[in-house]
């Protein structure tokens, strides 16, 4: 009987993969990283206008909106849901802005209130998810379509001009010491707090928990209606600000703007190894998803290649990705 | 008839972290009924799981008729002619019974494309009838009773013309007059030559079926007896392999008089009827009964999983209102649930992840920055004192085995300094060795003065590791014995019998 269960104790261990030193689960591990290089490293080959830095800084622009929806719904999909009103949320904060424009509020204001707006749109997704208990991919698909039709009936379907606001533009013209864009920066900020809160604190280690186990997790004590109320407002409140961004760079509100806008935003979480299963994401993982797709296009663009060619691009990125994360799971 | 139908030989099976099978050998003859004994984490399953094709053993052979076989896949297995009913049934709930006996293998229309619904429910009829079974092949499986949609199991099994049935449990959930009709059928299928394997614990109720009995312990053959001639007393022995005095440590610790529980006249609609008990400081207060007593709705009630209509509730000598889980758990209590893998652990993260989960409030700062160092520590020191094994505290709680997952959940409610624990089946799924490691825990928690509440299907541990022991029927207590005088036959008494 002694001898048996020291044996199973000596199998036990030596079976167990020790962590971090397996070089394949390493290599696995910073697999999106690693595919973003060669992905620059080819296009410096292939075409000579993309290894500079005004090009690089041009990427960095044009994928930050993206960036900070996609570090938004990276929370939602670690707890294992999902926020496809994203594209119709975006647009419904640029429309809020205009219409506080329209009745004259400062501009401080006037941004708040797209935020604001935002964060109300994730708040209602947050309260249809957990006390109308309706499946996130319901939820948010209804308000996808409903936000959309809402932004169309305030706007009477036209946009929404800042004629009374030459300001509004540097919100995402402008840049610091005439080098960096100003959305790049948002676009670090945002994701060094989002990254910090996930790591570092209790709110972030409950997103963990409910996404590994929702039962675990309640019988563990955590509020899990709250965690998912928390991260569904949140990304609320980043699309919101992502809103007021494109709304400054095309310098009105388009009530049509930002279709499959969510659907770009979900593809670079996958891309970067968040888990749609839930309990496993990183929010440095996203930036390199949205990165890889931001850098793709631009290659793809300067080298010539058609739009129509570039979808069919990033559609089999997606796929590879998450091909990779399966033979990934396969190799444990 | 009587000839022997499989033979297996030395089969070995690994899992990571367990020996699940060690050089087991097992043969079954047409028309015998072959019970299955041992504990929990015996191995039997997993045996029986290599003879349908689920797992590929390690090592060992399989003859089947005569012939050497390979069971890759449950396919090539049923191929033969083998067929298994799971305690965790298979079934579709929201297809028809004819849907269901014939689901891989229906009847088509002359195009192959469409389905012959109407040959379908013809030839479930058939089988229906060949039980004496009367139920409808259009009914849905999902309004159907626990022993009709196990009928519907051994029709499927007929269907594929089994040979070799293997039956896991089968009476867990099934009331006496139906288990009598569970008896009939494989009677009769008994006498058309079918070898049937039966896995129970129900050492009483394989009396009245079983031709003879194949023993294993610890992933181990122990023999194989007829089962007439062998008393239940020697299959026990053969099963525990020690007297119940060896497994279970000594009581360090008697309980105090303080009452730190006290449930009065808890109801919910149809589940719980006027619920009275209480549990002292340093009791290990257990909760007999068959599946379905209601013991586990019990535990939920109290820890405020599940809503309740009336009832009382004093803890600590004053009266509370559990509002939540988390209400329940600030006031001292914690749930240490049956199924670990689905309910009690967030697998997929870390040992210190989980042990800490119930916590991180207090090892955190007012911005909720948690403070990790301080986790860390609390970690390894609980790691160290429960001896959970594994690498490091970043291993995924998944890759650990049953025993170590269970102490980590013992570590989650220790560092949130929970008074009251309720141990739901503590050692199901667990190998023998570790369950003594929770034995011993359990016990060692009522010295440092915390008070258990164990629910336990398994009558030895019941007997062995409580103070008192609550039997549960129907959603009432209707007994309590004071374990030294109680006996697997008087619990099993109250826990069956109306009244």
């Amino acid at each position: 009987m002694t001898t048996n269960t020291k044996n199973i104790s000596e199998v036990e261990i030596s079976t167990l993969p020790k962590g971090k030193i397996l070089n394949k689960e390493l290599l696995m591990k910073f697999a999106p990283l690693i595919s973003l290089v060669l992905l620059m490293i080819f296009f410096s080959f292939g075409t000579p206008y993309f290894l500079n830095t005004s090009n690089l800084l041009t990427v960095a622009l044009q994928t930050s909106v993206i960036g900070i929806m996609a570090i938004g719904v990276t929370y939602v999909i670690i707890t294992s849901g999902i926020d496809l009103s994203l594209g119709s949320v975006m647009a419904f904060s640029g429309v809020a802005v205009g219409l506080a424009a329209s009745i004259g509020l400062p501009l401080w204001m006037c941004v708040i209130t797209g935020a604001l707006a935002g964060l109300l749109c994730g708040c209602l997704s947050g309260f249809l998810v957990t006390r109308g208990a309706i499946p996130p991919f319901i939820a948010t698909l209804g308000l996808m379509m409903s936000v959309r039709g809402i932004n169309l009936v305030l706007t009477d379907g036209r946009a929404l001009y800042f004629q009374d606001y030459p300001t509004l533009r540097f919100i995402s013209q402008g840049s610091l010491f005439d080098f960096i864009p100003y959305p790049v920066i948002y676009l670090t900020v945002i994701a060094l707090i989002s990254a910090y809160v996930l790591k570092r604190t209790v709110i972030g280690r409950y997103i963990y928990a409910v996404g590994s186990s929702e039962e675990a997790a309640h019988l563990s004590g955590i509020k899990v209606d709250k965690v998912k109320m928390f991260v569904y407002s949140f990304c609320g409140l980043l699309t919101g600000i992502a809103g007021v961004i494109l709304t400054s760079r095309l310098n009105s509100g388009q009530p049509t703007v930002g279709v499959g806008y969510e659907l770009e935003a979900i593809a670079a979480v996958i891309i970067g190894g968040t888990s749609l299963m839930g309990g496993i994401g990183t929010i440095g993982g996203t930036i390199i998803g949205a990165f890889i797709m931001g850098i793709l296009k631009n290659g793809l663009n300067l080298m010539g290649v058609s739009q129509f060619w570039q979808m069919v691009a990033m559609g089999i990125v997606v796929i590879a990705a998450v091909y990779l994360d399966t033979l990934r799971k396969k190799m444990k | 008839m009587n000839t022997t139908l499989v033979k297996m030989e030395n089969i070995t099976k690994k899992f990571p972290g367990v020996l699940a099978l060690d050089n087991v050998s097992f043969n079954l003859r047409s028309g015998e009924v072959h019970a299955l004994l041992g504990e929990n984490g015996a191995g039997k399953s997993t045996l029986m799981k290599v003879l349908s094709g689920v797992h590929v053993p390690n090592n060992g052979r399989i003859i089947f008729e005569g012939k050497e076989v390979v069971f890759d896949t449950p396919i090539s297995a049923q191929e033969k002619g083998i067929a298994i009913i799971h305690q965790e049934f298979n079934l579709f709930p929201e297809l028809s019974v004819a849907d269901n006996i014939f689901i891989g293998r229906e009847f088509r229309a002359g195009n192959k494309w469409v389905l012959d619904e109407h040959a379908q429910v013809e030839g479930a009829k058939k089988i229906l009838d060949r039980l004496n079974l009367d139920i409808n092949p259009n009914t849905l499986v999902e309004t159907l009773s626990v022993a009709q949609q196990q009928m519907v199991e051994i029709a499927k099994a007929l269907s594929i013309n089994a040979k070799v049935l293997i039956m896991d449990e089968p009476t867990a959930a099934l009331t006496e007059s139906e288990i009598e009709s569970l008896f009939d059928v494989t009677n009769m299928l008994k006498s058309q030559g079918v070898g049937i394997v039966y896995i129970s614990h129900r050492l009483e109720e394989l009396a009245k079926i079983a031709d003879r009995a194949t023993v294993m312990r610890d992933g181990c053959f122990i023999g194989t007896v007829d089962y007439a001639s062998s008393s239940i007393d020697e299959l026990i022995t053969m099963m525990v392999g020690r007297d119940l005095g060896d497994i279970f440590p000594k009581r360090a610790n008697k309980p105090s008089d303080e009452i730190v529980l006290e449930v009065k006249n808890l109801n919910r609609k149809g589940v719980l009827k006027d619920i009275n008990f209480s549990l002292h400081r340093g009791e290990i207060l257990g909760f007999a009964g068959l599946m379905g007593a209601g013991r586990t709705e019990v535990a939920r009630a109290i820890f405020g999983a599940d809503s309740i209509d009336s009832g009382q509730v004093i803890l600590f000598g004053q009266e509370v209102k559990i509002k939540n889980v988390h209400d329940a758990i600030n006031r001292g209590i914690g749930y240490l649930t049956e199924d670990r893998k689905k309910e009690g652990l967030a697998l997929g993260l870390s040992v210190n992840v989980n042990t800490m989960l119930s916590s991180y409030d207090e090892y955190s700062n007012k911005f909720g920055v948690i403070d990790e160092q301080k986790c860390i520590n609390i970690s390894q020191e609980l790691k160290e004192k429960l001896r959970i094994k594994t690498p490091d505290l970043d291993q995924l709680a998944g890759n650990l085995s049953g025993g170590n997952q269970q102490k980590i959940i013992i570590a989650k409610w220790l560092c949130k300094d929970t008074e009251i624990l309720i141990f739901d089946e503590p050692t199901r799924g667990i190998d023998v060795g570790a369950k003594l490691e929770i034995y011993e825990l359990i016990n060692q928690l009522t010295v440092q003065g915390k008070s258990i509440i164990v629910i336990s299907s398994e009558l030895p541990e019941v007997l062995g590791l409580c103070d008192r022991i609550l039997v549960m029927r129907n959603g009432k207590i209707t007994g309590e014995l004071e374990a030294e005088r109680a006996t697997q036959e008087n619990i099993m008494k109250y826990a069956t019998l109306e009244g």
